[in-house]
C-alpha cells in the first residue's frame, strides 16, 4: 500500500483523542486494524501479541458495548483483562480517580482502557500512572475508537475517505463521537457537515473544520455517508427542542428521507438507537445500513488499539 | 507597644497625596506623623529614640490593600486559616484584606464579622476586614443582617462565589445598603447562562468538551445591575463590579463611569496573564471563575487600567487543597492561591509593558480599594495609620510556593520569574515581614 506506512513507527503509548494525531497515525491504525481483522475469522480466534499483559477496564460509566468489544479485543490477543466498573467518580466522599488508578497500578497492569463522566479523564490519568491510557470516552471531549471505528468502516466500503461528504447529524453540542469522527475524517480528506438545530451546536462550532447546516432535507441529497447521532437525555440540563415529535420531524432519517439520499449512501449510528427518534428501524436495518459492520470493525480497530500504545510502551521502557 | 520608626532615603510613592519622590516617612505611635524631604534623626520635637529603617533604592508606599481574598475560615481550615491567609499578606506586602464571606457557614451576622476580626487581630499580621453576604446563606432569596454586619465593621456586602440572581432581591439590596453606606459587590454571573459550566465557552471548552461559561454570563448581570444602579442613584448607593473578565464589562464600565454612576471595579492577575488556552490541558490550577477569557478580553482589561476604568487591583486569592485540584476538570474546585506572589506579577503584566507606571500601579493597590470599600486607608497623610509597605523594584526571583506562608499550593505561577519584591511591610509602626536577607 502506502510506502510511508510501511515505514511507520507508532511512538505514542496512550490514546487520548484524536485531535493531537496526524493522518499518518490514524492511517496506521487502520491498517494495523485490518491485519487483525483476520484473526476473527480464523477457527483459533486468538493471536499472542499481548500474551501476559494485563488490561483493565476502568468504566465509570455504563457501557455494555464498548466495555465487551474493548474485552473481546485485548483476549483475542491473548491479555488478561479485568474489569472494574463505579457508577459515579467521587467528587469529595470515596475514592479520587488518582487514588484508584494508583491502586490498580500497584497491582501491575499494562493499559487502562477508561469510560469517564468527565471530559480528560483519560488526559489527567495518562499524566499520573506509568501505565498505557487507552480513551474509551471521556465526557463529551472524544470517544476515539469510535471514531476510528467509523473511519475504519468507510474506508473499508469506499476504500478511501477522500472526497467524501459526510453528515454528521443530531445532539453535536453533547457528542464525543461527534467530535472524534470530525478530527479522524478531516485530517483523512473528507468533507464533514455538522447537521441539527442550533441548540445542540457547541460554543462557536465556526472555528471547526466543518460547515454547519438546521436543514436534514438540504443536507441528505448531497452526502456519501450519513452519521447518525444518538439524542443524549442524559446529558442535557433543559430540553434544546420542544419534542421527540418536533425533532423526529426535522432530523430523523425516515424512509421518506432516504428516498433524497444517493442510492448507495451509507448509514452509520454508534449505537445504541433510540429507533424511531433519530431513525426508523426500516432504516436502521436496511440495505445501506453499515451499523452492524461499525461493532464488528470496532473489535479489529481496538485491538490494533491496544497492540500499537502496547508496542509504544515497551520501546519507551527499553 | 509600636517604636518611633524612621524611613529614610525610600523613594515614597503615595498617589493620594501626589508625592512620588526620594523623602523620609516618621512613624510614631503607629501612625503617620510625617513625610518630608529630609528628617533628622535626633532632635526636633520628637527626640524619642528612633528606629531607623535605611530605604536607599527602594520604594516606599503606603500598605497594599487587597479587597478580595478568601481565607477560609470558618469551615476549610484546611485550605487556609485567618493565621496563615494573614501570614501570605504581610509577606505579599498587603497590610489591609478583605476577606470574603462564602466560608462554611458563611459570614451572615454580626457574630460572624467578630469572629474574623477577632481571629484577625490575633494572627497580629495583616489589618483583616470582611464584607458579609447580602443574603441569607447567600441563598440569594432574603436578605441578611447587614445594618448589624456593619456595625459590627463588615465593610460591604456580597454573596462572592456567586452571583446574586434575583433581580428584585438585588434592587432591595442596594437602597438597604446604602442606609449603613456600604457598596454591594457583585460577583457578575447569570446562573442560567452560565449553568454548570467550568471554563469559557468558544473553541476551547468545545474540543476539549467542557460546560461553557458565556461571557453573555457576565455581561447580563453588570448590565441589569447598572440599570438597577441608574435607577437608584440618589443617595448612598455604592455597586461595585468584582473579578470583570470581559470586553463587554469594560464597555459596560466605561458607559457607567461615563455617567458618573456610584460603580466600581477590580481585575485579577489572572485575568490579565492568562487565556482559556491554558486550561487545554485539563490543568485545573487554570479553573477559575469567573473562568479565563480571549486574548480580546485581556487586552480590553488592559486597556481598561491604562484608561483608568478599574478601581482596584485584586488576587482574589482562592486556597484549595492539592487532593481537590487534583480531581477531573469537571469536578475540581475553582480558584488560584496568589496572594503571595501578586506584586511580581502585577510588575510584570502592568509596569512591565509599559501598561502603568509605578505610581499608577500603587494606587491601584491602595487608595484605589480603600476608595471602594470606604476605609480611612491607602495614603500616607499626617495621621492616618502606619501601615507602609517597602519594595524593592529591582529585586528579581523565582515563585516558589513550597515557600509560601499559605497552606495551599493551586498556583499556575510556580517557578515563575517576577520583578518587584516586597521587603518590608510594616502594620500599624509594626514591622510584621521581613524579606529573609
Amino acid at each position: 500500500m502506502r510506502k510511508k506506512t510501511e515505514q511507520f513507527v507508532w511512538t505514542r503509548k496512550h490514546l487520548l483523542g484524536l485531535r493531537q494525531l496526524t493522518a499518518d497515525e490514524l492511517t496506521h491504525i487502520l491498517d494495523t486494524a485490518a491485519g487483525f481483522e483476520q484473526i476473527g475469522k480464523q477457527t483459533v480466534k486468538k493471536a499472542p501479541a499481548l500474551r501476559g499483559k494485563l488490561v483493565v477496564n476502568l468504566f465509570f460509566e455504563d457501557s455494555t458495548r464498548t466495555r465487551n468489544s474493548f474485552t473481546l479485543a485485548a483476549s483475542r490477543l491473548s491479555a488478561d483483562v479485568i474489569n472494574f466498573t463505579k457508577k459515579e467518580s467521587s467528587v469529595s466522599k470515596g475514592e479520587t480517580l488518582l487514588d484508584t488508578a494508583r491502586n490498580l497500578e500497584a497491582m501491575g497492569i499494562d493499559i487502562v482502557v477508561i469510560r469517564h463522566s468527565a471530559a480528560g479523564a483519560a488526559t489527567l490519568l495518562s499524566r499520573n500512572i506509568t501505565a498505557c491510557v487507552v480513551n474509551a470516552g471521556d465526557g463529551y471531549c472524544e470517544h476515539p475508537t469510535q471514531g476510528l471505528l467509523d473511519v475504519y468502516t468507510i474506508r473499508k466500503l469506499r476504500g478511501s475517505l477522500k472526497g467524501l461528504k459526510i453528515a454528521i447529524v443530531g445532539d453535536i453540542a453533547h457528542s464525543r463521537v461527534a467530535r472524534s469522527d470530525m478530527w479522524a475524517m478531516t485530517k483523512l480528506g473528507a468533507e464533514v457537515i455538522f447537521v441539527g438545530p442550533p441548540t445542540l451546536m457547541p460554543a462557536d462550532v465556526g472555528r471547526l473544520p466543518v460547515s454547519v447546516s438546521t436543514s436534514l432535507d438540504e443536507i441528505i441529497e448531497k452526502v456519501d455517508v450519513i452519521n447518525m447521532l444518538r439524542i443524549q437525555f442524559e446529558r442535557q440540563s433543559s430540553n434544546p427542542f420542544p419534542s421527540v415529535r418536533e425533532y423526529s420531524h426535522y432530523f430523523g432519517l425516515t424512509v421518506d428521507r432516504m428516498k433524497k439520499a444517493k442510492p448507495n449512501i451509507i448509514v452509520m449510528h454508534p449505537g445504541p438507537i433510540n429507533r424511531g427518534l433519530e431513525m426508523e428501524s426500516e432504516v436502521a436495518d436496511g440495505a445501506n445500513s453499515a451499523i452492524l459492520q461499525q461493532v464488528s470493525n470496532g473489535v479489529a480497530v481496538r485491538m490494533a488499539v491496544l497492540f500499537l500504545v502496547s508496542q509504544a510502551a515497551a520501546q519507551t521502557n527499553v | 507597644m509600636p517604636e518611633t520608626l524612621l524611613i529614610t532615603n525610600g523613594h515614597v510613592i503615595d498617589p493620594a497625596n501626589h508625592i512620588d519622590k526620594k523623602c523620609d516617612v516618621l512613624i510614631i505611635d503607629g501612625k503617620v506623623e510625617e513625610v518630608a524631604d529630609h528628617i533628622p534623626n535626633k532632635g526636633g520635637k520628637n527626640s524619642a529614640e528612633k528606629k531607623v529603617i535605611d530605604a536607599s533604592g527602594k520604594l516606599v508606599t503606603p500598605g497594599l490593600i487587597d479587597i478580595h481574598v478568601h481565607f477560609r475560615e470558618p469551615g476549610d481550615e484546611e485550605e487556609e486559616t485567618i493565621t496563615s491567609g494573614s501570614a501570605a499578606a504581610v509577606a505579599a506586602g498587603f497590610t489591609s484584606v478583605v476577606c470574603m464571606p462564602n466560608t462554611k457557614p458563611p459570614v451572615e451576622d454580626e457574630t460572624d464579622v467578630e469572629y474574623i476580626h477577632r481571629k484577625g487581630r490575633q494572627a497580629r499580621k495583616t489589618h483583616v476586614y470582611t464584607m458579609g453576604s447580602i443574603t441569607k446563606g447567600q441563598e440569594g432569596i432574603e436578605l441578611a443582617e447587614m445594618g448589624f454586619m456593619a456595625e459590627a465593621g463588615a465593610v460591604g456586602f456580597t454573596d462572592d462565589g456567586r452571583g446574586l440572581q434575583n433581580t428584585s432581591v438585588m434592587l432591595k439590596a442596594l437602597k438597604y445598603a446604602s442606609m449603613f453606606n456600604k457598596v454591594i459587590a457583585q460577583h457578575c454571573q447569570d446562573d442560567t447562562i452560565a449553568g454548570e459550566g467550568v471554563m469559557n465557552a468558544g473553541y476551547f471548552s468545545t474540543i476539549l468538551g467542557l460546560p461553557g461559561i458565556d461571557s453573555l454570563a457576565e455581561q447580563a448581570i453588570l448590565w441589569r445591575d447598572i440599570q438597577l444602579v441608574k435607577k437608584l442613584r440618589n443617595g448612598n448607593v455604592r455597586y461595585h463590579a468584582q473579578h470583570i473578565s470581559t470586553v463587554s464589562s469594560v464597555e459596560l464600565i466605561r458607559q457607567a463611569k461615563k455617567e458618573s454612576l456610584p460603580v466600581t471595579c477590580e481585575v485579577t492577575p489572572h485575568h490579565l496573564l492568562f487565556t482559556e488556552e491554558m486550561c487545554a490541558e485539563y490543568d485545573t490550577n487554570y479553573k477559575v471563575n469567573p473562568p479565563l477569557r480571549t486574548a480580546a478580553d485581556v487586552a480590553a482589561l488592559k486597556e481598561a487600567i491604562a484608561e483608568g476604568l478599574v478601581d482596584a487591583l485584586v488576587t482574589d486569592h482562592a486556597p484549595h487543597l492539592q487532593s481537590e485540584k487534583e480531581l477531573e476538570f469537571l469536578s475540581a474546585p475553582f480558584g488560584i492561591a496568589s496572594l503571595e506572589c501578586a506584586l511580581g506579577l502585577y510588575v510584570k503584566v502592568l509596569i512591565e509593558p509599559g501598561i502603568l507606571d509605578w505610581p499608577g500601579l500603587i494606587k491601584l493597590l491602595t487608595i484605589g480599594p480603600a476608595g471602594v470599600i470606604g476605609i480611612d486607608k491607602g495614603s500616607l497623610s499626617k495621621g492616618k495609620q502606619g501601615d507602609v509597605t517597602i519594595i524593592d523594584p529591582k529585586a528579581e526571583y523565582k515563585i516558589d510556593v513550597n515557600t509560601f506562608h499559605s497552606k495551599s499550593r493551586n498556583c499556575p505561577y510556580n517557578n515563575w520569574k517576577v520583578t518587584g519584591r516586597v521587603e518590608k511591610t510594616i502594620v500599624g509602626g509594626e514591622i510584621r515581614f521581613e524579606a529573609p536577607a
